[in-house]
């Protein structure tokens, strides 16, 4: 072993920051992270599982064994590569990735190339995106690479000026020492670079030393995006893969029985392929419009579908009767109620698509992947094909709120490829992605809150929800640690439900518990899964204990959450929004609180439920209340680009006003309604609030927690907590407009609607 | 099978396609063009808006043959060359406000807010707030608040 480092290895805080790395045999300077510790297990005995060990602790520990596998690489042209084993699916991980190694190596961030690993089955549990676990994750791996790289410069360019260590300095990516013109680190990378695979031990940059973690950066693809460079799946140009869609049944996951007019289809404009597959029948062409024409030529005979004649009425009923007794009532008094929360899409605005080409006992991947591993898997087990056999490129995704952690359209893909023979391009319309996609479940929240003076004495929350498969890796990962963590042998569901959910306030005896009905619908965890139903549930009814209490709502919070950290996100939205202003009559103010991934937030809206804002007409839309206001904090622990988590915080917000005011899918007779944008009514710009103020807190735990998903519970929560204060009635179905049907099906058969031939008509 | 010809980002191309294929298909899946992006396919999520002859237009819901040889079809790859630099205003006020999370709708977004700019401006007036609600362009990261700013940036500097 050797020892680069330069100060000694010393106690306390360097000794936290001190650890093992490799040095890569290559031709270029390729280091990589060695992981030797364990992240601190301390934390007090408590009934809640969240206490000691939270879903983000377990991913991590998941992550240990094989973080040695990650590698900063220099390049001659002076840039520095990573191949980041996650998904950008908007989120800003490559940005903040960059940013750490920009950091300890002290390159500037224009030199980063952060590029998205193909699927590395070596990597085991460490290629999963979600939970908000990447930057938690990846944060000391990616930092020890980099600052190993920095040391190997260093030597590197001491040795070749003929200096003494302590003479060169690394800065901007160029290597000075006093009397001699820089080197830049290019010219360095062959010469830095290790015959031998060595192990290295590196000392961290300290906090009060980082000059870009924690500053506000823009996004590394920026520029890509606004000139249309970003290349996602369907922009690739791969050779052959020509436009595929499949034309897919009337009712969810409905199955084909015959086709009565393949041979004609085949004859039609275009097309070269038509053929059954397990989902429906795939046809290929020359465009994606002629698909469109041969899907809806198609006839085809199917069978019933997974959730034949099922509307929502009989979904709640199966809810209603899975779920757990409350027990005896108290005899206190208590706030006793149960929520409804309807179906929800969680489809992104790229629909699910994916490119394949399948020949010759071989197989080649291209899609949006969050656990590309185990897609990896399941693709060479459905091909009949050993995993070494199948290539998995992850490509840059078009959003993705849970739907990348499966890999339906890749599935698809393959099957197709292998039975045609041919390269596919293969994409589902906007209509497929709303009425087939993955749905967040429906459920019921049923919350009894015991009380008595001032004092809450119990909290207990039944949660009772349609399956959410969990099928894409994270199961396997829990079954791999379940004898590592606190919650014994539970579902794969409900491991995730306990290590998720918190109670942040001093509520007494809490608990909380889920049971799942009904396997019949295509569903995935959702942005911010079981938390935003949850913490809407729960706020509501803390909103009403306060009332009943005389209390307001603010300061009843503010006098039962149990950390400082809780209170300080809680305050600041309080006194950046003027909570307690007076407001005309039907606008309110809510405000809500919501903690997970070792965040913390707080959100305090205001909603304007006048006429004259509910009556707005605009057409082929639901205008509804309108949030005229919005003030968000949130506490990360550390913020490593405060820029990046304001953006994932206004996406919450857009999330959280759609998931109470407006979004939802409507199921009728095995099917649902909607199959557009102008169907399901996600926020468009004339629902986002005009006045939005979002606060980072400065570092206090001083490591990252989660946020890409933080921001959506108590988003959804306040929206709901202004609503009832706004109308003086406390909602219990959500989204609020669920009840009114805002627009006109489109049919069922042809599946997919004919694009329109007017657009000429609406230039403007 | 028919020829159709006519001017991209400032080229005239030619196509053998039929009539009625829409051209939004006729950029992406022939030409190669693959800065406007399908969300829908039917005029209503708006990724796929480009300009014609200068204005916003949705070519997944134009068919080819509507389209003649002089008419001027720019996408976003184009955009930068109507104004001679680079990047077009617009596009520097979106990376200045960091407007992209995912980036898929931000093609058609900026197509969008050139387009009314120019017509507000043609107005006399300038962007108003209800302009700015007016927008339908979805956009399912929810960078809306950040479009809003960037388009009154942008604006200010076309
Ligand atoms: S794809 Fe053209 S408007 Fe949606
Ligand atoms: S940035 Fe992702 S859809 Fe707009």
């Amino acid at each position: 072993m050797t020892d680069e480092d330069l100060p000694p290895p010393a106690a306390g805080g360097f000794g936290r920051r001190r650890f093992l790395g490799y040095v890569l045999a290559a031709t270029t300077l390729t280091t990589a992270a060695k992981l030797s510790i364990a992240p601190s297990a301390e934390g007090i005995v408590s009934p809640q599982p969240t206490d000691f060990l939270d879903l983000n602790d377990l991913m991590t520990v998941a992550a240990l064994p094989t973080s040695h596998l990650i590698t900063v690489n220099v390049n001659t042209d002076g840039t520095v590569s990573f191949a980041l084993p996650r998904a950008e699916v908007g989120q800003g991980i490559t940005t903040s990735t960059a940013m750490l190694i920009a950091e300890e190596m002290d390159v500037p961030l224009d030199r980063l190339r952060v590029t998205l690993a193909d699927a590395r089955p070596e990597l085991l549990f460490n290629q999963l995106t979600g939970g908000s676990n990447t930057t938690i994750a990846t944060f000391t791996p990616i930092r020890v690479a980099a600052a190993i790289a920095r040391l190997r410069l260093l030597a590197a360019a001491a040795a070749e000026l003929g200096v003494a260590r302590s003479d060169v300095t690394l800065r901007g990516g160029v290597v000075t020492a006093p009397g001699h013109t820089g080197l830049d680190i290019g010219e360095l990378a062959a010469k830095a670079a290790s015959s031998r695979t060595e192990e290295v031990r590196v000392t961290l940059k300290g906090r009060e030393d980082f000059t870009v973690i924690g500053t506000a950066r823009n996004r590394v693809d920026a520029l890509a995006a606004v000139t249309g460079r970003k290349t996602f799946a369907m922009d690739l140009q791969v050779p052959d893969a020509k436009p595929t869609m499949v034309c897919r049944p009337p009712t969810i996951n409905g199955t084909v029985r015959s086709v009565a007019n393949a041979a004609t289809v085949r004859a039609m404009p275009g097309v070269t392929d038509v053929v059954t597959i397990a989902t429906g029948v795939a046809v290929r062409a020359e465009t994606f419009g002629q698909c469109i024409d041969a899907v809806r030529a198609l006839q085809v005979s199917w069978g019933p579908g997974t959730a034949e004649g099922k509307s929502d009425d009989d979904v709640i009923a199966e809810l209603r009767r899975a779920e757990l007794p409350m027990g005896l009532p108290p005899l206190t008094p208590t706030v006793d109620t149960r929520f409804t929360f309807h179906f929800r899409s969680n489809s992104a605005l790229e629909t699910n698509c994916a490119i394949a080409d399948v020949s010759g006992g071989r197989a080649e991947i291209w899609s949006s992947l969050k656990s590309p591993i185990v897609a990896k898997q399941k693709i060479a087990a459905k091909l009949g094909l050993p995993v070494s056999a199948v290539t998995v490129h992850v490509t840059e995704g078009g959003g993705s709120f849970g739907r990348r952690l499966f890999f339906d359209a890749a599935l698809e893909a393959a099957e197709v490829s292998k039975k045609i023979g041919k390269p596919v391009k293969l994409m589902w319309h906007r209509a497929d992605d709303s009425r087939q996609g993955r749905t967040h479940p429906m459920a019921l929240s049923r919350v009894r809150a015991t009380y008595l003076g001032s004092s809450v004495l119990g909290f207990k929350q039944v949660h009772t929800s349609v399956a959410t498969d969990l099928g894409h890796g994270l199961g396997e990962m829990i079954t791999a640690l379940a004898a590592s963590i606190p919650v014994g042998d539970l579902a794969f569901s409900e491991t995730f439900f306990q290590l998720s959910q918190t109670m942040p306030y001093d509520f007494g005896v809490s608990n909380r518990v889920l049971n799942e009905t009904d396997k019949g619908f295509n569903t995935g965890s959702m942005r911010n899964v079981y938390s935003p139903d949850m913490t809407c549930a729960r706020e509501l009814v803390v909103d009403r204990v306060a009332s009943r209490m005389r209390k307001d709502p603010y300061q009843f919070r503010r006098g039962s959450l149990r950390s400082d950290r809780a209170r300080a996100v809680l305050d600041k939205v309080a006194e950046a929004g003027s909570w307690g202003r007076r407001l005309p009559a039907g606008v309110a103010q809510g405000i809500a609180f919501h903690d997970e991934y070792r965040s913390m937030s707080a959100v305090l809206v205001e909603l304007d439920c006048r006429p004259e804002a509910v009556g707005r007409t605009i057409r082929d839309a639901v205008t509804g209340p309108r949030v005229t206001k919005a003030v968000i904090a949130a506490d990360v622990g550390l913020a490593v680009n405060p820029r990046g988590l304001e953006a994932q915080m206004m996406g919450c917000l857009m999330d959280g006003i759609a998931l109470a005011l407006t979004s939802s899918l409507h199921l009728r007779d095995g099917h649902f309604l909607e199959a557009s944008w102008d169907n399901y009514f996600y926020t468009r710009q004339w629902n986002t609030p005009p006045d939005l103020q979002i606060f980072v807190m400065p570092p206090t735990t001083g490591d990252p927690g989660g946020a890409g998903e933080l921001g959506v519970a108590a988003s959804m929560a306040a929206v709901a907590c202004a609503y009832g204060r706004a109308t003086g009635t406390m909602p219990t179905t959500f989204p609020i407009n669920h009840g009114v049907l805002s627009f006109e099906p489109k049919p069922t058969v042809p599946p997919i609607p004919q694009s329109p031939t007017d657009g000429l008509q609406h230039v403007r | 099978m028919p020829k159709h010809t006519f001017r991209l980002n400032g080229r005239q191309v030619a196509v053998d396609v039929a009539d009625d294929v829409r051209l939004l298909w006729v950029l992406r899946d022939l030409l190669g063009v693959t800065g406007p992006k399908y969300g829908c396919g039917i005029n209503v999520c708006k990724a796929c808006t480009s300009h014609l002859n200068g204005k916003a237009f949705n070519p997944c819901a134009v068919p080819v043959k509507d389209i003649g040889p002089t008419d001027e079809v720019t996408t976003i790859e184009g955009l930068p060359d109507t104004v001679g630099r680079s990047l077009h205003p617009m596009q520097e006020a979106w990376i200045e406000r960091d407007v992209a999370q995912c980036g898929y709708c931000q093609p058609g977004q900026i197509m969008t807010a050139v387009a009314l700019v120019r017509r507000v401006a043609a107005e006399g007036r300038s962007i108003t707030d209800e302009d700015l609600d007016g927008i339908r362009n979805i956009c399912r990261c929810g960078t809306y608040s950040r479009i809003r700013d960037a388009i009154r940036s942008g604006a200010a500097e076309m």
